[in-house]
């Protein structure tokens, strides 16, 4: 299949402080982004990518790395490009780095004006909602009044799911896959496990380790190792690694015995390398505060009750971290507010990670439906054209 | 699509598409493809959702602009209020359920008004079948008995039994055959047995 290629990424610097639903603010921030495809000439085929949690900007083609030289695809590679689900020859795409994330929007690891230092621990609780009010700036300033679509995955599917309520005139579909109104305690519990493992890190120093040149690597690791699991399926854990030993025998010590721990260890390594762990903090903060619902009693529905777009949800059987029971709560909260909406139920076997991954059912249902939305701004230029 | 696509496609479909009032809410249980949402929303003005359990069929709706949520319509409709409908179809699904009667009370709570449709097993080609010792295999059962999705057999009379039962009042009983409705002896002539029903108000 044909790829987007190298693609470049863009940053826009905004002068104008931002309200933080926690009443701070930030003053003089950059987002980072990319965009893929090109901008009709009506402006109605612009698609906003959320990113989930250890995601970035960079959602489709190839990154080269300026300092390493190392070709990095983009996360939903799959998902978007030319003639792909969301096809960059008829839309206009773009991916936006949030935030306090660590990929090259102002995040902790930047420089606090105030202080003339690494913001660190002192980086303002950003919330999904604040993450969408920056989008829109963005979206304001690339001249795109209104998204033919804002979709994500997970923390992304949050996102889009809060365009739905917070500008509800601004896109004409939500696209929300395996995702959730809010985190269950369950949820909310694995998060606390993960930031207690980078704030009892020695090397954390209270968020301001970059000033002590040390990165609480053990921290983050056992932090990714525990997200990952929920990430995964039991059948998946399973089928991939069971109970297979490394070295074909017990060792009777604390090293690696089994593969799963192998597995685990790696990605965790792997994960200390690149991630920040004040981000991490922040990022799985925004995931626990998010509940619409809340200042309307709890009552979902209500909650969208003044949403304008259509919507398109999927979930995964197999994924526990957000299962179905999940998306079918938000389906419903739009049924009782007659909104058009279509849910897809995958029968996929890798959890929560299946809405990454190549399925031909999941991909083929955001196909038809992007071809859908293709179909519905082809006929309203059409028509311009003919007027 | 218009009448005469959904005609060419579904004479039955057709047929029942008159029992819908323009502009009308409609849930359709077991939507399969989406063509009588199809029809209904494009050219009757309705609106509403269809319900489909088969991944194939999923992307055929999306297609078709029909508003499909996937689910197994065994698990209940508790994702609708009640009287969210003003009809509820019903249509050539039930035959394939295990818990009809949990559904049709489902059917019952969550819409004004019902049409359910489903294959005739008294249709007299059936009944010959039987008296020869064999299971019938038919246009409307085209399946052999091992093979088959559909787990209930019912005739017209049983079925009129069953919606009294849950609480629903028969408005029109009609056996198709081809589409058409069959006037004499529908319940030995008709290969589709169609009723229109209503909540019985206490």
């Amino acid at each position: 299949m044909k790829s987007l290629g190298i693609v470049t990424p863009q940053s826009m610097h905004f002068a104008e402080p931002l309200q933080l639903q926690s009443g701070a603010s930030i003053a003089g921030y950059h987002l980072v982004y990319e965009t893929y495809g090109t901008l009709n000439a009506d402006r109605s085929n612009a698609v906003l990518i959320c990113h989930a949690l250890n995601a970035s900007h960079h959602v489709a083609g190839i990154h080269v790395d300026e300092a390493t030289g190392k070709k990095n695809v983009g996360w939903w590679d799959n998902m978007v490009g030319p003639g792909k689900p969301v096809d960059t020859d008829r839309f206009f795409v773009i991916g936006v780095n949030n935030l306090g994330s660590c990929f090259g929007s102002t995040g902790p690891m930047h420089t606090n004006p105030a202080t003339g230092k690494p913001y660190g621990a002192d980086f303002p609780v950003v919330t999904v909602e604040d993450w969408v009010h920056a989008q829109a700036r963005l979206a304001d300033a690339l001249g795109i009044e209104q998204f033919a679509a804002v979709m994500g995955g997970s923390l992304g599917g949050m996102q889009a799911l809060s365009w739905s309520m917070m500008y509800p005139s601004r896109l004409r579909h939500c696209v929300v896959i395996a995702s959730t109104p809010k985190l269950s305690a369950q949820n909310i519990a694995f998060n606390d496990v993960a930031r207690q493992a980078i704030l009892s890190d020695p090397d954390f120093h209270g968020g301001h380790f970059y000033e002590h040149g040390v990165v609480p690597k053990n921290g983050l690791r056992v932090a990714r190792m525990v997200g990952h699991i929920t990430y995964l399926s039991d059948d998946d854990m399973a089928e991939k690694f069971g109970r297979d030993l490394r070295n074909g025998s017990y060792q009777f010590g604390f090293g690696i015995d089994f593969e799963i721990e192998s597995y685990l260890r790696y990605q965790g390594d792997k994960f200390s390398e690149y991630f920040d762990a004040n981000t991490y903090l922040l990022i799985t903060k925004a995931l626990d505060y998010f509940d619409p619902a809340k200042e309307y009693g709890g009552d979902l529905a209500a909650a969208l009750s003044n949403t304008q777009a259509q919507f398109l949800l999927a979930s995964f059987t197999t994924d526990w971290r957000f299962s179905p029971a999940r998306s079918r709560e938000i389906v419903e909260a739009l049924i009782c507010n007659r909104r058009r909406v279509t849910y897809a139920e995958i029968d996929a076997p890798h959890g929560h990670d299946a809405f990454l991954l190549e399925d031909p059912r999941y991909l083929n249902v955001v196909r038809t439906y992007y071809d859908r939305i293709a179909g519905e701004i082809g006929s309203k230029s059409d028509l311009r054209r003919a007027a | 699509m218009n009448f005469d696509q959904l005609s060419a496609l579904r004479p039955d479909l057709a047929f029942i598409a008159h029992w819908v009032g323009k502009g009308t809410r409609v849930l359709d249980v077991g939507c399969g493809n989406g063509v009588m949402l199809d029809y209904l929303q494009s050219e009757q003005r309705c609106t509403g959702y269809g319900i489909e359990i088969d991944d194939d069929k999923i992307p055929e709706c999306i297609a078709r602009g029909v508003s499909v949520i996937q689910q197994d319509i065994e698990a209940g409709l508790a994702m609708f209020r009640d009287d969210a409908f003003d009809t509820v179809l019903c249509l050539s699904a039930l035959q394939m359920v295990k818990n009809v009667e949990g559904i049709l009370q489902e059917i019952a709570r969550v819409g004004r008004e019902a049409i359910v449709s489903f294959p005739n097993f008294a249709y007299w080609p059936h009944r010959v079948a039987l008296l020869g010792g064999r299971m019938p295999v038919s246009k409307s059962l085209p399946y052999q008995w091992y093979d088959t999705p559909n787990l209930r057999c019912a005739t017209i009379e049983d079925f009129s039994e069953l919606a009294r039962e849950v609480g629903l009042e028969v408005l029109e009983c009609i056996a198709l055959q081809d589409g058409k409705p069959v006037s004499f002896l529908p319940n030995w002539r008709g290969s589709l047995a169609v009723f229109r029903l209503r909540k019985k108000t206490a």
